[in-house]
């Protein structure tokens, strides 16, 4: 056992866990935060990505005490309090989802490209190979492909009329 | 996931005194191949010796002629690094095909050489470009390093600190993916350097891991192109042979991406 503590989705938690816990069983059974989800044992879906020290990893594949001191941001942490983040209300305006088991993991995905593209400078081509990691069994792609672009581009205007 | 401890090292001597110290221990860096494993339940080390928070370990930097990677330098990292890009583009294509963004912000370089996986990219950019791996006990070229499937010249013990690679005139690497897995099913990287010899180091392709063609390697010495190679039929014999593809077939792709590689460099 041992002490994790981390900033998670701004709050500063900590816990005791068996060395072995997963960072995704921290968010989700410690925690109590269930929209991170796990679709594999293979590390390859991207259902449980979340950011960790504001980059995308899989949290199904990184041990909880790997994230300890870390800032960590799940899918919970993105809505404010004036309603859902651009990205979440471009995949619900787009179709970017059906079933929704995959949504968390590519919306936190999504940030992550915009963060590293940044806002504006995503084609659809970028787009489809930085989803290399994240699998959808329903949607086709298409309307979460179209749903980050249209995110990434509003994300852009955003920032231009803040300056 | 058996239990396990996890120790976190300050500095190389740290990790090399919990690793002697533990009962069944391992080296931790990005835990891309090590925690799937453990998940698994292929391996379950007793004890697991974080090594990525270790400072003489990260970053990129040029010293002479070469460029140096510390060993627990995650794979974004090498794809986006300018020095990488301007001074050895190859390298910088090859990390960042490796897997997909998240496999490449926790993976490291030092860990997918340590894990010689048959199918892992890596490889081929060492021994195409002729680098040096530094360890906790010494310093060696990665011909030497790089033994067999899953094998290499590590000790137990033995940390991988850094790897140098020479500047090359031109390098590129052509991979054709898994399409499930990304890991390579023939990845060719291909380097000519300033005494004008060259280099051609294949990955995914082979039975015992990474190896160069001679040949090929002859050919591109008197004639940078991609119809010096173009023709060439590799002997199968030693070649991979699985669900994912026959012998023939990866001998076959092998030619087609030392051919897309040389392009590439231009
Ligand atoms: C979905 C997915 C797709 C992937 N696709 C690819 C791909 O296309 N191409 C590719 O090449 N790889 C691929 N990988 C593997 C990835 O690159 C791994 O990051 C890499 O193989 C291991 O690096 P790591 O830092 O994660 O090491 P770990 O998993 O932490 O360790 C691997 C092994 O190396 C040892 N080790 C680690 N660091 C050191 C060191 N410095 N000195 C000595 N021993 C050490 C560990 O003890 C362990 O035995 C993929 C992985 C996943 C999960
Ligand atoms: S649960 Fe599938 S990649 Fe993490
Ligand atoms: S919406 Fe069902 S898996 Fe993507």
């Amino acid at each position: 056992m041992s002490k994790v503590s981390m900033v998670l989705n701004g709050k500063a938690v900590s816990a005791d866990v068996e060395d072995r816990t997963l960072l995704v069983s921290f968010i989700r059974e410690v925690r109590q935060l269930t929209g991170t989800h796990v679709g594999c044992d293979t590390s390859q879906c991207g259902a449980c990505v979340v950011h960790v020290d504001g980059k995308a990893v899989k949290s199904c594949t990184m041990l909880a005490a790997q994230a300890d001191g870390a800032e960590v941001l799940t899918i919970e942490g993105l809505a404010g309090d004036s309603g859902l983040h651009p990205i979440q209300a471009a995949f619900r305006e787009h179709h970017g989802l059906q079933c929704g088991f995959c949504t968390p993991g590519m919306v936190m995905s999504a940030l992550d490209m915009i963060n590293r593209h940044g806002p504006g400078n995503l084609d659809e081509q970028t787009i489809r190979h930085e989803l290399e990691g994240n699998i959808c069994r329903c949607t086709g792609y298409h309307n979460i492909v179209k749903a980050i672009k249209a995110a990434s581009d509003q994300m852009a205007g955003m920032a231009q009329a803040a300056e | 996931m058996y239990e396990t401890n996890y120790h976190r090292a300050g500095s190389v001597a740290d990790a090399v005194r919990m690793l002697t110290e533990a009962e069944d221990g391992k080296f931790l860096a990005g835990g891309q191949t090590l925690l799937p494993t453990m998940k698994q339940r292929l391996a379950a080390p007793s004890d697991l010796v974080d090594i990525t928070k270790i400072p003489d370990m990260k970053g990129i930097r040029e010293e002479g002629n070469q460029i140096v990677i510390g060993a627990a330098t995650p794979h974004a990292e090498v794809a986006a690094s300018a020095l990488v890009k301007s001074r050895l583009p190859g390298l910088a294509t090859l990390a960042g095909g490796i897997g997909d963004p998240a496999v490449r912000h926790m993976g490291t370089i030092g860990g997918s050489i340590a894990n010689n996986d048959p199918a892992a990219d890596y490889p081929a950019a060492l021994v195409g470009l002729g680098a040096s791996v530094t360890t906790s006990k010494r310093t060696l070229a990665a011909e030497d390093f790089f033994i067999g499937m899953f094998d290499t010249a590590l000790d137990e013990d033995e940390i991988v600190i850094s790897v140098a690679f020479p500047a090359a005139e031109k390098s590129a690497y052509a991979k054709y993916p898994n399409p499930a897995s990304r890991y390579a099913m023939a990845g060719v990287f291909v380097a000519r350097h300033a005494d004008g010899s060259v280099r051609v180091a294949v990955t995914g392709a082979g039975q015992s891991g990474v190896f160069r063609v001679d040949g090929m390697e002859d050919a591109l010495a008197a004639n940078w192109s991609p119809e010096a190679v173009a023709e060439m039929s590799l002997d199968s014999s030693n070649m991979l042979h699985d669900v994912h593809g026959s012998a023939r077939y990866r001998a076959n792709l092998v030619t087609v991406m030392a051919k897309r590689a040389v392009a590439a460099a231009g």
